[in-house]
Formats: C-alpha cells, sequence, structure tokens
C-alpha cells in the first residue's frame, strides 16, 4: 500500500471536504466528520458526477450537490431509494496529517 | 376620484370566483354590484349532488358568506334578476326597476336546465336539477311521494337519479342513447356502469324516447308515456337532457352571441366594456359544463379586468368524474378512437376493472376507465401534455406505478392511504394537509391545491395523485382534517414553526443547541434541516449567532452557482441593473483572462460569466472587486437583483426616478439573506417595464408617489403580485419594502417564496403589521437595517479570509 501524505487534519473543514487532483485517474473527494473521521473517494457521484466534495456533509454520509443523493462515506453506497456505489480511498490520521492510500 | 364601477350579473361560480381573482391582484380597484337571481350567497353547485343524496347538507356547500360580501364592500343583490342591459347609458336594469351603472359589466349567467318540448313538460312535478330550490324540491317530493323518472342517463342524471334512490324512491332512467354516458364513455364501460347501478336498485330504459308527461288527478305529473305507448307511473319528473346556456339577456343587448355569449381569447364580448365567463359563454365555439375551465376563464378575465392584460384563454381539454359514491368511472379525450387511431385494451369483467386507451402517432389522445380509475389523472396529464408514450406503450395500460416515473409506487390509490401519507416529496406535504386544504379553503383545481399546499409545485411527479385526491374529496368522500405540522425533515418530528419558535424564545445561537434542545435524532441533521436551522439562526440572532459555511449549501459557500458540470458561474452586481464602461471592460477581461467560454446577460439585467473552474473563483474576484465591483448574490437564497426601468431619468412616460429608487433599494438590501431568494423591481410609471407585477417586492411610480406590491413571482408557477399600499417618497418606499421584507424574513420558513408566505399568512395580516401598525413597522425597518449594518461584500471576505483553502485542490505527485 501506497500511503501518501496529503494536508493536516485541520486543513479539512469539520463537515467538510478537500478535493485531491491526480494526474490520472480523477480527483478524489477527502471528507471530515463532525467526529473527526476522514473518509476518502472519487469525487464523482454515481449519479450523474456530481462533484461530491462540494455537497453538505452529514453524520456520515455527504449529500450530492447536483441532485440530492446521499452517498454513505465509508462504503461509498447511495442510499435508499437511490442505487450506485462510489469507490472509496483507505485514509488515516496520525499526529494530525491526513495519509491517503492510492 | 371615484372608483370605477363594476357589475356582475350572476352570482355562481364563475362569476364570483372572478371577483375572487380580481380582488387578489387588484383590490380596491373597482366599486364592486353583483345580482343574482337565486335568494342565495355564492354556492358550490357541484356539491347538490351529495346534498341530494344526504351525504351533505346545504349550509355546507356555501362558497363565500354574506359577510365575505360586506367585507370586500361588494353591494350584492340576492333574488333580483336582471331584465335589461343598456348598453349606450351603461347601466343594468332589474326586475323590480332598480338601475345601476357600469364602467366594466361582467355576464355570468350560466345555463338553464333543458326541457324537452312535449306535451306536459310544465306540469307541477317536473323539474329540472340546477339549483337549492330544485334540490329542496325533491328532498320534498321523496318524502312524500314514490315514483321518480330521470329523463336523461348523463352525468347529472344519473347523480339525481341516485340522490333520489338514497332517498327512499323507486327510480327509473330514461335515456335515448344506446348506453349511459355515452359523451363519456364507450359501449363496454356504459354497461358495466349499468350494471353498478342497477345492484344499487336503479332501473333503466334505454333507446327510449319520452313522449308526454301524463297529468293526474291531483294536478300534479302522474305518469311518463313513451314513444310506441308504453307508459310509467312517475309523482317526480327530473330533465336532466342537456343545459342551454343563458343569453338571451346578453343577445337582447344587441351582444353578438352564437349558441352562447361569443367572447374571444381575453373573455371580452364583441362590447369591449363587457366581458363574460361561465356556462354562458361560447369561446371558439365552445361552451363549457364543467368547472375547471370555467375557473381558468375566471382568472383570465380578472386579470383583464384589472388592466394587467396578462394572459389568455385558449380552451380546455375536459375529463369526467361521476360523482356516485362507490362508482369509479373517468374519462378522457377521443375514447371512441377512429381513423388512425390504435386501441390498449384491458378488460377483467369479474374484477369490475375495464380500461381502454386511445394512441395516435405515439401519444395518448383518449382513454376510459372503470373500477379502476386511480391512474386516470395520470393518463389525462400524458394526454394534455401530448407526450410521447412509445417508450413506456408496453406497460402504459397498468398505470403509472408500473411504468416506474412515479415516485410513488404502490400509493396510486388515493382514497385508501392515509392522511398522514406523503403525497409530495419535493415538499413535504401530505394527504391530510390537502385535503383539508380542499376542504377549508373551498378548493377545486390541481392549480390551486397547489397554491396553497404547495403540493405537486416543483417537480410536478405528483400531480396526478393530487388530482385524485381532489377528485375524492370533491365526490363528498371527505376524511376528518388533519394538523399541519410536517416535520422539518427526517431527522426531526418538529416543524418549523416549533424549531423557529425554540431558536426565538430560547435564544439559541449554535446548531448543536438546536439538535440538542429539540432531541434532534441525528447527529449533525442533514442536507434539508441544516442549511433551515443555519437561516433560522443568523436571522433570528444577527451578529450574534455565526454563519455556519458547512450548513450552507454548496453555492452559497462558493458565492457562486455550481453548474452541471461542476464549473461555477459568476454574476458580478448591477446596481439597478445600471453599469459603466469601466465596470464592461473590467468583465470583459475577466472572461478573457480566465476563459469563460459563455457570457451571458441575465433576467435580472446583469452579466452571467458561466463556466469558471472553482480554483480561479478566488482570483477572478479579486480582479472584479478591484474594478468596484461585489457580489451579485445570483446564487443565494437572498436578494437578488432590483430591476429597473429608465424611468423618468429618461423615458417620457416616467413619473419617478425609478433607476435611482431601485440603485437605492439594492444598497439597502445587499447582502440580505432570506428564506429564499428575494427580488425586486422599480418601474418608472404603470406601463411597468421592469415587470414589477411577478416580483417579490414590485414599485410601480406613479404621479403622486409608489404603489408597493408584494408576493409576485415568476417561476414555476407565475403569481401576481398583490397590492399592497401606495406612498408619497422614495423614504417611505424604503421603510415599507424593508419592513415587509423583514417581516417576511422573521416568520417565513426555510425555501418558502414571499408568495407562499402570504398565501399562508393572508394579505391582510401582513397590512395589519406593516401598514395599520407604525410603530411594529418602523420596528421591522429598523430590525433589518440593523440586521444588515456591517454587511460586506462575500467574495472579499472569503477571498481573505484564511483560509481559501476549500478554493484549492491539493495536488498530488505521481
Ligand atoms: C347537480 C350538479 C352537479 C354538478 N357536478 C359537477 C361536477 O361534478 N363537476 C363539474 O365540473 N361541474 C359540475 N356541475 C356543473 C357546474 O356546477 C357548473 O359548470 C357551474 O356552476 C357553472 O358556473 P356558472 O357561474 O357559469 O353558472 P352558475 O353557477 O349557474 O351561476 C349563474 C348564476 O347566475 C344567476 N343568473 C342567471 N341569470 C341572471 C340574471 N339575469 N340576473 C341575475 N342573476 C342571474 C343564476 O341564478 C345563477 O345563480 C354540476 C352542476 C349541477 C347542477
Ligand atoms: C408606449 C410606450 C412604451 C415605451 C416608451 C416603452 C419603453 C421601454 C424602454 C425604454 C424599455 C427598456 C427599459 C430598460 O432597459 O430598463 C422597455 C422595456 C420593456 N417594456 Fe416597454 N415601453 C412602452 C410600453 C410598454 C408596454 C405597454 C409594455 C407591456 C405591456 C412594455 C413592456 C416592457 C417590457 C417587458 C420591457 C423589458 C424588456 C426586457 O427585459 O428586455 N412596455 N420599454
Ligand atoms: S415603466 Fe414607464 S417610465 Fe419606465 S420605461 Fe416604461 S414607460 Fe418609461
Ligand atoms: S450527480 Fe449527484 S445526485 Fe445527480
Amino acid at each position: 500500500m501506497n500511503w501518501k501524505l496529503i494536508c493536516k487534519l485541520d486543513d479539512i473543514p469539520q463537515l467538510g471536504s478537500r478535493v485531491v487532483q491526480r494526474a490520472t485517474g480523477g480527483d478524489i473527494a477527502v471528507f471530515r466528520t463532525a467526529d473527526d473521521e476522514v473518509f476518502a473517494m472519487h469525487d464523482k457521484c454515481p449519479h450523474k458526477g456530481g462533484p461530491l466534495s462540494q455537497g453538505i456533509v452529514h453524520g456520515r454520509r455527504v449529500t450530492c450537490p447536483l441532485h440530492g443523493w446521499n452517498i454513505g462515506l465509508d462504503d461509498g453506497h447511495a442510499v435508499a431509494p437511490d442505487i450506485g456505489r462510489c469507490d472509496t480511498f483507505k485514509v488515516k490520521v496520525e499526529h494530525g496529517d491526513v495519509y491517503l492510500a492510492v | 376620484m371615484s372608483k370605477p364601477r363594476l357589475v356582475l350579473i350572476g352570482n355562481g361560480m364563475a362569476g364570483v370566483r372572478t371577483v375572487e381573482e380580481l380582488l387578489k391582484i387588484k383590490p380596491d380597484h373597482y366599486d364592486i354590484t353583483i345580482f343574482g337571481a337565486e335568494p342565495h350567497p355564492n354556492y358550490n353547485r357541484i356539491l347538490l349532488s351529495p346534498v341530494l343524496a344526504g351525504e351533505m347538507q346545504i349550509k355546507d356547500i356555501i362558497l363565500n358568506e354574506l359577510d365575505w360580501y360586506a367585507a370586500n364592500n361588494i353591494t350584492l343583490h340576492t333574488g333580483k334578476e336582471v331584465v335589461r342591459i343598456d348598453r349606450v347609458k351603461r347601466k343594468v336594469i332589474a326586475a323590480d326597476g332598480l338601475e345601476v351603472p357600469y364602467d366594466r359589466l361582467l355576464i355570468a349567467t350560466g345555463s338553464t336546465p333543458f326541457m324537452l318540448p312535449i306535451p306536459g313538460n310544465d306540469l307541477p312535478g317536473v323539474i329540472g336539477y340546477r339549483d337549492i330550490k330544485d334540490t329542496d324540491e325533491m328532498i320534498a317530493t321523496a318524502a312524500r311521494h314514490k315514483h321518480a323518472v330521470v329523463i336523461g342517463g348523463g352525468l347529472l342524471g344519473l347523480e339525481a337519479a341516485n340522490g333520489l334512490k338514497l332517498r327512499g324512491m323507486d327510480v327509473t332512467v330514461v335515456h335515448l342513447g344506446p348506453w349511459l354516458l355515452e359523451r363519456q364513455l364507450d359501449e363496454v364501460a356504459g354497461q358495466m356502469l349499468q350494471k353498478s347501478l342497477e345492484d344499487k336498485g336503479l332501473k333503466f330504459l334505454l333507446s327510449t324516447q319520452t313522449e308526454a308527461l301524463i297529468q293526474g288527478e291531483s294536478g300534479r305529473v302522474a305518469a311518463v308515456r313513451f314513444k310506441g305507448g308504453m307508459q310509467i307511473p312517475a309523482d317526480l319528473v327530473v330533465m336532466a337532457a342537456g343545459i342551454r346556456p343563458n343569453y338571451a339577456l346578453a343577445e337582447a343587448a344587441g351582444i353578438y352571441c352564437n349558441r352562447g355569449v361569443v367572447v374571444n381569447d381575453t373573455m371580452q364580448t364583441y362590447d369591449p366594456k363587457i366581458y363574460a365567463v361561465g356556462e354562458c359563454v361560447s369561446h371558439r365555439g365552445i361552451a363549457y359544463g364543467l368547472v375547471a375551465p370555467l375557473f381558468e376563464q375566471a382568472k383570465v378575465a380578472a386579470n383583464h379586468l384589472a388592466g394587467y392584460g396578462i394572459g389568455r384563454y385558449t380552451g380546455s381539454v375536459t375529463s369526467t368524474k361521476l360523482k356516485v359514491t362507490g362508482i369509479d368511472l373517468f374519462s378522457a379525450g377521443n375514447f371512441m378512437g377512429g381513423e388512425g387511431t390504435e386501441e390498449i385494451v384491458l378488460n377483467d369483467p369479474y374484477g369490475g376493472v375495464y380500461k381502454k386507451l386511445v394512441l395516435k402517432e405515439n401519444k395518448l389522445v383518449g382513454g376510459v376507465m372503470y373500477g379502476d380509475t386511480a391512474d386516470g389523472p395520470w393518463y389525462f396529464q400524458l394526454l394534455k401534455d401530448q407526450r410521447d408514450i412509445h417508450d413506456i406503450r408496453d406497460s402504459l395500460i397498468f398505470g403509472q406505478s408500473l411504468v416506474g416515473d412515479v415516485g410513488h409506487a404502490g400509493n396510486s390509490k388515493a382514497a385508501d392511504m392515509p392522511d398522514s401519507a406523503e403525497v409530495c416529496g419535493c415538499n413535504g406535504v401530505t394527504k391530510g394537509c390537502i385535503v383539508k386544504a380542499i376542504k377549508e379553503k373551498g378548493l377545486f383545481t390541481l392549480d390551486e391545491v397547489k397554491k396553497h399546499t404547495k403540493a405537486a409545485s416543483s417537480c410536478g411527479s405528483c400531480a396526478g395523485l393530487v388530482e385524485q385526491i381532489l377528485a375524492s374529496t370533491i365526490g363528498g368522500a371527505y376524511t376528518p382534517a388533519a394538523l399541519d405540522s410536517k416535520p422539518v425533515c427526517g431527522c426531526t418530528d418538529h416543524s418549523h414553526k416549533v424549531v423557529r419558535e425554540a431558536i426565538f424564545k430560547e435564544h439559541l445561537t449554535r446548531k448543536e443547541a438546536v439538535f440538542e434542545i429539540l432531541n434532534w435524532k441525528t447527529p449533525n441533521g442533514c442536507d434539508k434541516c441544516r442549511p433551515a436551522i443555519n437561516y433560522y439562526l443568523i436571522s433570528s440572532w444577527p451578529h450574534e449567532a455565526k454563519d455556519d459555511a458547512q450548513s450552507r449549501f454548496i453555492n452559497e459557500r462558493a458565492h457562486a452557482n455550481i453548474q452541471k458540470d461542476g464549473t461555477y458561474s459568476v454574476v458580478p452586481r448591477m446596481w439597478g441593473g445600471l453599469t459603466t464602461p469601466a465596470e464592461l471592460r473590467a468583465i470583459a477581461d475577466a472572461a478573457e483572462k480566465y476563459n469563460v467560454p459563455t457570457v451571458k446577460v441575465t433576467g435580472g439585467q446583469r452579466i452571467d460569466l458561466l463556466g469558471v473552474k472553482k480554483e480561479d473563483l478566488p482570483a477572478m474576484w479579486a480582479d472584479l472587486n478591484a474594478a468596484g465591483m461585489v457580489s451579485g448574490h445570483a446564487y443565494g437564497k437572498s436578494i437578488r437583483t432590483v430591476k429597473t426601468c429608465v424611468g423618468a431619468e429618461h423615458c417620457r412616460f416616467g413619473t419617478q426616478l425609478a433607476m435611482d429608487m431601485g440603485v437605492k433599494l439594492e444598497k439597502m438590501l445587499f447582502d440580505m439573506y432570506a428564506p429564499h431568494k428575494v427580488k425586486l423591481a422599480v418601474s418608472g410609471c404603470p406601463r411597468n417595464c421592469a415587470e414589477a407585477g411577478i416580483k417579490d417586492v414590485g414599485v410601480i411610480g406613479v404621479d403622486s408617489g409608489y404603489e408597493l406590491y408584494i408576493g409576485g413571482n415568476g417561476g414555476i408557477k407565475t403569481e401576481v403580485a398583490q397590492f399592497l399600499c401606495k406612498v408619497k417618497s422614495d423614504e417611505e418606499v424604503m421603510e415599507y419594502a424593508g419592513a415587509f421584507l423583514q417581516l417576511y424574513r422573521e416568520e417565513g420558513w426555510y425555501l418558502e417564496r414571499t408568495c407562499h408566505y402570504l398565501d399562508r399568512v393572508g394579505l391582510d395580516y401582513v397590512k395589519g403589521r406593516i401598514l395599520e401598525d407604525e410603530e411594529g413597522r418602523k420596528a421591522y425597518y429598523f430590525r433589518l437595517l440593523d440586521s444588515l449594518k456591517d454587511a460586506r461584500d462575500p467574495w472579499q471576505t472569503s477571498r481573505e479570509a484564511e483560509p481559501i483553502k476549500q478554493f484549492i485542490p491539493i495536488k498530488l505527485e505521481a
């Protein structure tokens, strides 16, 4: 596994996100919950590709800004009644630094 | 100057509806006089059927109590027939000699039952079925006599027959046609209907022509004789063989009539001072006999009587529903088919279900349903929309829930739904709410339900369901009222009202406190409640509650509108729609520098730069800020624009400095957040080039000052603003408009536009707070100014705030 340091935990607002741009493979959205849990997934809604990083984060979910689908942050699954899945990435926080597995 | 006089002839459903619409958009404009031949205030004629059937009483069906006429300063003459219209002297003359002059006349005389021209048609005991008097007579007769004959197997005849049967009479329906309701049903459905009605004890004589009515010894009717000689006993004969529009009065006055008072698309007769609506009218050769089209006519007529001149009536497609409890039938359009059409038929005689859809060129052109009519309104919508149905053709006959684009699968039987079931997902409206509104506010059409409940006013996918509820409710199947206390969202059981009040009473300034005190079920809410709570906090406690960016929709966080491809649009403010060469140059430079693919002039009189990458936003703002421009808030639940016309500054018609007034208002309201977006307009004279009639606050210059209108809306459903008051000075415009907006900011529910707020609380309430209570008004105005006193350009704030990180992506090296 290839852990990359991406930023400090405090660089991500609580109930907010940051976007990680890659040379290939598309953007990754990194989310922080109210409890300082951090999750990462493709920044691409399974519905019509909306940028999930721009959505409202609540609990362990994010609401896509385009048409309001709710996506589970931990598993990338769309919340019923919608059906779809977004690939997730492993993240860890050590000493206030956030690492992403790519 | 005295007001122009409006006289209405016909105190019935279409005429009074027109007056109501008129009062809504332009109150106090006319001195109104209404003549009604019946001795009652306006009542709901449709519900005479449930009254006859014993399901309702007369007092339940009154639509406008006498108080209503008094409260609106309407002079009402009940029991007084107008016998002549003098178009030269512009006055109407009543049977008792009373003369009333008019400037505008509205004819809404309805129609009368057609009495077959046969011997005996004037005997006692022979009546039509049209009004309260007829209904009373039927009820009285049923108590004393046995045999009833109803002539005519149409909707009216069957409803009369059903009612008389329920009141204990022995009823025979005589019908000339080969099957019942032949104008609404095909033969199969007609026979199924006949069977169900026979099960209820009614008797039928089809393809039978009535020849004479025979007088008995008592002097009243005693029997009916048919062609061929057969004769049956009858103590009561109800003629329901059609209606005849009442246009004799108009015709005698020389107004062009042709089987009805002929009107154009603005409901105007050949005399431009005279309008006509309702069943007495012939529009494009059609006289309608159902209320839905008449109410559409009423709306158009009211708009033209108000002098706005917006809207044309272009005719209606109608659908049919029989109001006999326990019988479900529905038909619309060309259900018989013919040249070039195809039919899809589902026939289940044992289950009592029959459906036939008629298609032409992949479009639905008609249909009949019997037994299971749940999907009727949906089919009707497809028909009206002329939607291409080839993609859903295979499952079309099985109805909406199987086709799949409903979102309410399984709930399609409106009548079976519990009151708590959600009908409109977009606006969170329950069935109970809709039924209550229909009952209490006397609603008839989908549009009215939309307006009063917001159901079906957004995506519209539940419109069919709402129509079913409407049909089953007006059909007499009333259910007890439910409370309107819809929770904000799934995170709580509390309504917007409760949340707002708690924030205010408990002095809550943080969302966490709201969640705790009101026992939120989720740890930090969701995308529905968080923005609402954030708004309530900052509007209740300005300067104290801290705005929570993460509770705002992305547009309000990025101060730009997210587009479908994830890019943003940037709209710099142009105060009152005014700009300068230097600003235009700066916009042009920014557009080139940041490779803006589309530049567009918006409906709000400014320029939109579309397709900007998020990471470019801060730099672009910096450039625009440097040229003196600020955010246009084109993205927010906030003040958007104040549209102006060129006004007295340049225009030869202008009476007031519209541009100047607009700029002042826009500066005053800068950075004002609200429950929903807020748009204003200022026109320099009543020609109203700035279209102030469809704005949240519309200001129209007149010689002596300004007229203020509130609650207009140009959105999904256009809503004409209502007249609030007239004021003299610019300062008063700011004070009154500001006070109204603050009232809305303090009491509106999140995502409720001013028109919805106004619908909820009523114009009178707003007048009470803003016009009649001077101190109160000044206090609202002061609170508005106070909460906006430190307003700052959000571009500058978020550009300078540390961190601007949300705009900057983290680059990952390979
Ligand atoms: C029993 C029954 C059931 C119905 N059911 C339905 C239904 O389910 N759905 C539906 O859509 N429609 C139904 N209708 C039809 C609906 O009621 C009419 O379409 C509607 O009432 C017509 O409105 P109007 O204003 O044109 O006429 P009206 O409501 O008849 O009003 C006209 C008024 O003008 C008065 N008037 C006439 N001439 C003069 C004069 N010279 N001076 C003063 N006053 C005058 C009349 O007395 C009358 O009160 C039903 C009608 C009846 C009778
Ligand atoms: C007869 C004299 C009239 C004159 C001299 C006149 C003049 C103008 C002018 C100068 C504008 C541009 C205003 C601006 O840029 O702010 C305008 C716009 C407009 N006028 Fe008129 N007008 C007249 C009548 C009317 C009438 C009768 C109507 C409507 C029934 C009307 C509807 C409009 C509308 C809707 C706009 C806005 C158009 C837009 O947004 O592009 N005007 N008019
Ligand atoms: S509203 Fe009146 S003042 Fe304004 S541009 Fe139109 S005509 Fe002129
Ligand atoms: S793209 Fe995310 S909900 Fe449509």
